[in-house]
C-alpha cells in the first residue's frame, strides 16, 4: 500500500522539480540583455570562449541547435520575419546561395575580415562572413590497405580500378553534406559534359561496386573497417581530411600514428567552407556585430579545431598539436561555384541516383 | 432543441482533448501547409497534382503501402503467439521479459543499424559459423540494405504493440467461452476461430492500426537499414523539404500522407464500430497460470527464446559492445575534456528525459482518459447511428497526429508557436505537448477497447447504489481498465523518451535528453565517441526497463489488481 505513495511521491518531486528548474524565458529588463545564435546539431564550442564573450559585452549568450544544416536553414528560411536567432552559424558553401537568395542576413562588413585569406570570402556584398573550412576527402584503412599490398589511390579515377573493387563506401548525396561534398567534387574533376562526365565516373563506380549509405555516421562506424571503433569491411571512405587525427585524439590508447590515412591529393577533395551571418529582423544588432567579430577574432578561432575538427579561417589562429601532427588540408581542392550549385542541386542528385541507385 | 444536461457531458469530456489537439496540431499544421502552399509566388496547382500524380510519386506511395502492409502482417503473425503466452501463462521473469521486449520503441535507429550490423552484416557471428563449418569464401548471409532488412526491424520496433495490446486484452477475457466450446466439440483451431478471434478484435484492430501506421511513416528505419533505395513518403517530404527547399510538393506529399492514414483510420472505425461490445472480463489471477505439463513448458520456454533471440540480441550486441573496454566508455561520460558548452553532464540527461516522459506520461492519460469517457458516454447516448459516427471521425482525428511528417509538424511548430497566441517557440512546454500528441493515439488505442468491454449492467448496477459518476469510474471501470492504462503509460513514456515525431526539431540545447547526446556522440569519428554513445544508449535502455516495470507495478489505492 506504501508503494504507491513512494511512487507518487517520486513522480511529484521529478515533476515539480522539472518545472522550476526549467530556465525562465526572456530574462528581464534589468539583467543582461540575451543574444540568440542559431546553429546545427553537431556545433561545439568551448564554455570559457562563450564566457569571455559574455562578460566584455554583458550579454547572455543562447545556442538554439536547429537539427542538421539543411534542416536549421530551412527553419531560418521559414521564419525570417520572426527569427528565431539573432546571428546564424554553420552555413556551407553548397547551402550559401540558397541562403543568400532567400534573402535572410543582413550585410555587415566586419572589421576582422581583413585577416581572412580572399578565397574563403565567397560574398562579395558582407552578408556572411567565413568562419571555417574543412576538406571533405577519402579516408582509408592503412592496414587493409597494406595487407592487400594495394596504393593508396591518388586521384578520383583511381577508384574505378577494378583493384578497388568493393572497397569504397560513400555517402548519398541526398541525405548526407558529405555526400554531397563528395558528389561536387566529382562534378568538377569530371564535369558534365565532354567525352567522360561524372556520370560516367558514378557508372564506373557502380560496376566496381561502390556502396552508398544514408550518411557519414553509417559509412564511417557501420561500413568502413579503418577506424580503431569500425565495424566494417570497405577500407575507403568518404570521410574528411581531419578524421585521421581525430581518431589520434580520441583513441582510447595513446597513439602514435593514426589507423586511418587521407587522401589529399590534388583535384581529389572538396572544400566546405562554413559562414555566419546576422539574421534579418533581429533585435540585438549591435550585439550581433560584436559576435561576428569575436567569430573571426584569435580567441574563437582557435577554440574552433578541436571542437569540430575543421580549419579555422584566420590564418593567426595558432593550431593544437594534434592538427599540425596528424591532420592534412587538401592540396588543391575542387571548387564548384556556389551558385551553380544552388541551381542544378536538386538536377545533379536527381541524375546520380538515376545512375546509381536505379 | 433544448439538449438535456446529461447529453453535453460527452462534449464537456472532450472539450479539453479537441482543444489540446487544435492548438497543437490543426494549428501548426495549417499555418505550415499555408506558408508552404503560397511559397514563392504561390502555388501552381496543376503543376503539384501532376507531380503528385506522377508515375515517381506513385511508386513512393505504393511501396509505403507495401511495406507497411507486409511489417504489420509480419509484426501480427510473430507476434500472436508472444501475445498467446502472455495472456495464459505466468513465469518467473515475465515482467522484465516484456520490459525488454519494449525497449526497441525507444533506441535511435542509429543505435539500431549498428546493433544490426553487427549481427546480419557479413562479419556477424553466423556469417562466420557458416564460413567455418561449409567453408564458404564470401559470407553468405548479408541483410543489410535489403527490403528484408526493413521489415525485420518493423517487427523489431513494434513486437511490443502486438503483445502488449493484444496480449493485456486477452488476459481479461473470460477463458470458460472457449473451454465451452471445447467441450461442445470444437476443435481448438475451431475454438479459437470462432470464440476467441471475434472477442480478441478490437485490441487486435487496435495494435494493427498502430503498428501499421508506423511503418507507413517510417523514416530513420528506411533511411538507414534499408539504404538509399528504398524511399519512403516520409523520407521524401524530409527530402523535398531539407535538401531542396521545395516546399509545395512538401506539404502536397504531406497532405497525400494524412489523407491515406485518415481513410486508413477511418475504414478501421467503422470495422470496429460493430466489433466491441461488452463482456464479462475475467481478472488475471484467474486466466493466468503456470506452465504445467512438458508441452507448455516447452513452449512458454520456446516462445521466450525465440522472441530473446529476435529482440534481445541487438540489445545484448550494442551492451556487450558498451562495456567493450571496461567501464571506460562510461566514465568518459562524466568528463569534459574540450570544455564544451554543450557537454551534456549523464545525470542530467536522464533527468532531462525521465522529467519529460513523465510529464508527457501524466498528460497523455489524462487526455486520453477524457476522449475515451467522451467517446462511451457519446456512443451510449446515440439512439441512431448517426451519432456514433461522430465519433469516429473524431477518432480518426486524435489518430492523425502519429500519421504526420514530423519534418511538416515541427516546421509547423517553428511558424505558429512563435507568436501570440501560443508564443511557446523555445519553451519546454512545447515539446511536452509535441510528445503528448503522438503518445495520445497509443493511450486511446489502449484504453478504448478495455472501456467498451465493461459490461453497462456495473456501472448502472452502481448508479442505483447512489454511487456519483465519478465514483462509478474510480470503482468500476478504473479497477478493470488498470492494465490498459498501464499499457498506455508504457506506451507514453517510450514515445517521449525516444524523442519521436516533431519535437526533434524543436528540442532545447539547455535541457539535453538522452537521445540528443547519443546523436552528439555519434556525430564525430573516433574510438571514444562511439563507446560513449554506446554507452548513453545502454543507459537509456537501463532507464526505460525500469521505467516500464514502476509503471506496471504502479497503482492507486483501492484499486483492486484485475
Amino acid at each position: 500500500m506504501k508503494r504507491w505513495l513512494l511512487t507518487l511521491t517520486i513522480v511529484i518531486i521529478l515533476v515539480t522539480g522539472g518545472c522550476t528548474a526549467a530556465p525562465t524565458e526572456e530574462p528581464g529588463t534589468t539583467g543582461p540583455r540575451t543574444l540568440r545564435i542559431m546553429t546545427y546539431d553537431s556545433f561545439s564550442v568551448s564554455e570559457e570562449v562563450i564566457r569571455q564573450f559574455e562578460e566584455i559585452n554583458n550579454v547572455t549568450v543562447q545556442f538554439l541547435q536547429a537539427g542538421d544544416a539543411g534542416t536549421m536553414l530551412n527553419q531560418a528560411i521559414l521564419s525570417r520575419d520572426n527569427p528565431q536567432a539573432d546571428v546564424l552559424y554553420g552555413i556551407d558553401n553548397t547551402f550559401l546561395s540558397r541562403a543568400l537568395e532567400a534573402d535572410i542576413f543582413e550585410p555587415y562588413q566586419a572589421k576582422a575580415l581583413n585577416n581572412i585569406p580572399e578565397a574563403l570570402r565567397l560574398d562579395a556584398q558582407y552578408r556572411v562572413v567565413p568562419t571555417d573550412y574543412g576538406d571533405v576527402c577519402l579516408n582509408y584503412d592503412i592496414q587493409a590497405l597494406t595487407e592487400a599490398k594495394l596504393p593508396v589511390p591518388q586521384s578520383l579515377q583511381d577508384l574505378t580500378q577494378p583493384e578497388y573493387k568493393g572497397l569504397l563506401v560513400v555517402e548519398n548525396p541526398a541525405s548526407s553534406s558529405p555526400g554531397l561534398a563528395f558528389l561536387m567534387a566529382t562534378i568538377g574533376v569530371f564535369g558534365e559534359d565532354g567525352d567522360y562526365t561524372y556520370l560516367d565516373f558514378w557508372q564506373a563506380l557502380r560496376d566496381n561496386d561502390v556502396l552508398v549509405v544514408d550518411g557519414w555516421d553509417s559509412a564511417y562506424y557501420s561500413e568502413f573497417s579503418g577506424g580503431a571503433y569500425s565495424e566494417g569491411t570497405r577500407p575507403l571512405v568518404v570521410s574528411y581530411a581531419t578524421s585521421p587525427a581525430a581518431e589520434v585524439y580520441f583513441s582510447e590508447e595513446p597513439l602514435e600514428v593514426p589507423p586511418t590515412g587521407a587522401v589529399t591529393a590534388p583535384q581529389t577533395c572538396f572544400r566546405q567552407i562554413e559562414f555566419a551571418g546576422i539574421l534579418k529582423n533581429g533585435q540585438n544588432r549591435d550585439l550581433a556585430e560584436a559576435f561576428i567579430e569575436y567569430l573571426l577574432s584569435t580567441d574563437f578561432q582557435e577554440d574552433i579545431p578541436l571542437q569540430m575538427w575543421v580549419y579555422p579561417s584566420n590564418p593567426e589562429a595558432k593550431l593544437p598539436q594534434v592538427f599540425t601532427d596528424f591532420a592534412l588540408e587538401a592540396e588543391d581542392p575542387v571548387t564548384v561555384l556556389a551558385e551553380a550549385i544552388e541551381q542544378k542541386r536538386e538536377a545533379w542528385i536527381e541524375a546520380w541516383t538515376e545512375t546509381v541507385l536505379k | 432543441m433544448k439538449k438535456s444536461p446529461s447529453k453535453l457531458i460527452p462534449y464537456a469530456l472532450l472539450s479539453l482533448p479537441l482543444l489540446f489537439l487544435f492548438f497543437f496540431y490543426f494549428y501548426p499544421l495549417a499555418e505550415i501547409l499555408r506558408a508552404s502552399l503560397t511559397w514563392e509566388g504561390g502555388l501552381q496547382l496543376s503543376a503539384l497534382l501532376a507531380r503528385l500524380a506522377g508515375p515517381p510519386t506513385l511508386k513512393v506511395i505504393g511501396f509505403t503501402f507495401w511495406q507497411a502492409l507486409l511489417s504489420t502482417i509480419l509484426t501480427l503473425v510473430i507476434g500472436l503467439p508472444g501475445a498467446y503466452i502472455f495472456a495464459h501463462y505466468d513465469f518467473p521473469g515475465k515482467s522484465i521479459f516484456n520490459a525488454l521486449t519494449t525497449v526497441p520503441f525507444v533506441l535511435p535507429t542509429v543505435v539500431v543499424a549498428t546493433a544490426f550490423t553487427i549481427l546480419l552484416g557479413p562479419k556477424s557471428p553466423l556469417n562466420e559459423a557458416l564460413i567455418s563449418w561449409f567453408g564458404f569464401s564470401h559470407p553468405p548471409l548479408d541483410l543489410r540494405y535489403t527490403f528484408g532488412a526493413i521489415l525485420l526491424a518493423h517487427v523489431f520496433y513494434n513486437y511490443t504493440l502486438v503483445l502488449r495490446m493484444v496480449g493485456g486484452f486477452w488476459a481479461n477475457l473470460d477463458p470458460h467461452l472457449e473451454q465451452a466450446a471445447r467441450t461442445l466439440g470444437a476443435s481448438p483451431w475451431q475454438a479459437f476461430r470462432q470464440v476467441t478471434l471475434p472477442l480478441l478484435m478490437p485490441s487486435l484492430g487496435a495494435a494493427s492500426l498502430l503498428v501499421f501506421i508506423f511503418c507507413f511513416t517510417s523514416f530513420g528505419v528506411v533511411l538507414i537499414l534499408g539504404g538509399p533505395h528504398f524511399v519512403t513518403l516520409e523520407v521524401e517530404v524530409y527530402r523535398q523539404t531539407v535538401n531542396f527547399t521545395n516546399l509545395p510538393v512538401a506539404a502536397g506529399l504531406s497532405l497525400v500522407q494524412i489523407l491515406i492514414t485518415l481513410l486508413l483510420t477511418l475504414t478501421y472505425s467503422r470495422l470496429q464500430s460493430g466489433l466491441a461490445r461488452p463482456l464479462d472480463l475475467r481478472p488475471y489471477w484467474s486466466t493466468q497460470r503456470r506452465p504445467q505439463t512438458g508441452g507448455e513448458v516447452a513452449l512458454v520456454m520456446g516462445n521466450t527464446l525465440v522472441t530473446l533471440l529476435l529482440l534481445t540480441a541487438p540489445l545484448l550486441t550494442l551492451t556487450i559492445r558498451s562495456f567493450g573496454s571496461g567501464i571506460r566508455y562510461y566514465s568518459a561520460l562524466f568528463e569534459n575534456p574540450r570544455s564544451s558548452i554543450f557537454y551534456v553532464p549523464p545525470f542530467e540527461a536522464v533527468r532531462n528525459s525521465t522529467r519529460f516522459a513523465l510529464i508527457t506520461m501524466l498528460l497523455s492519460l489524462v487526455l486520453g482518459i477524457l476522449i475515451s469517457l467522451g467517446f462511451l458516454q457519446a456512443d451510449k447516448k446515440s439512439v441512431d447511428n448517426e451519432q456514433s459516427q461522430k465519433t469516429w471521425l473524431l477518432d480518426a482525428l486524435f489518430m492523425l497526429p502519429l500519421g504526420t511528417s514530423a519534418v511538416t509538424l515541427g516546421l509547423g511548430y517553428l511558424l505558429a508557436m512563435g507568436r501570440p497566441p501560443l508564443n511557446l517557440r523555445g519553451t519546454p512546454l512545447l515539446i511536452i505537448c509535441g510528445h503528448t500528441l503522438v503518445a495520445l493515439p497509443f493511450v486511446m488505442r489502449s484504453l478504448l477497447p478495455a472501456l467498451k468491454a465493461v459490461q453497462p449492467s456495473l456501472r448502472e448496477a452502481a448508479t442505483t447504489l447512489g454511487a456519483s459518476p465519478a465514483r462509478v469510474f474510480w470503482e468500476i471501470d478504473l479497477p478493470i481498465i488498470w492494465r490498459a492504462l498501464a499499457v498506455g503509460a508504457v506506451f507514453a513514456f517510450t514515445v517521449s523518451m525516444g524523442e519521436f515525431g516533431a519535437t526533434s526539431m524543436i528540442a532545447r540545447p539547455e535541457l539535453p535528453t538522452i537521445p540528443i547526446a547519443i546523436y552528439r556522440f555519434l556525430s564525430q569519428p573516433g574510438a571514444l565517441n562511439y563507446g560513449q554513445a554506446l554507452a548513453m544508449s545502454t543507459i537509456l535502455m537501463t532507464v526505460c526497463v525500469t521505467g516500464f516495470i514502476a509503471i506496471e507495478f504502479l497503482r492507486p489505492p483501492g484499486v483492486q489488481s484485475f
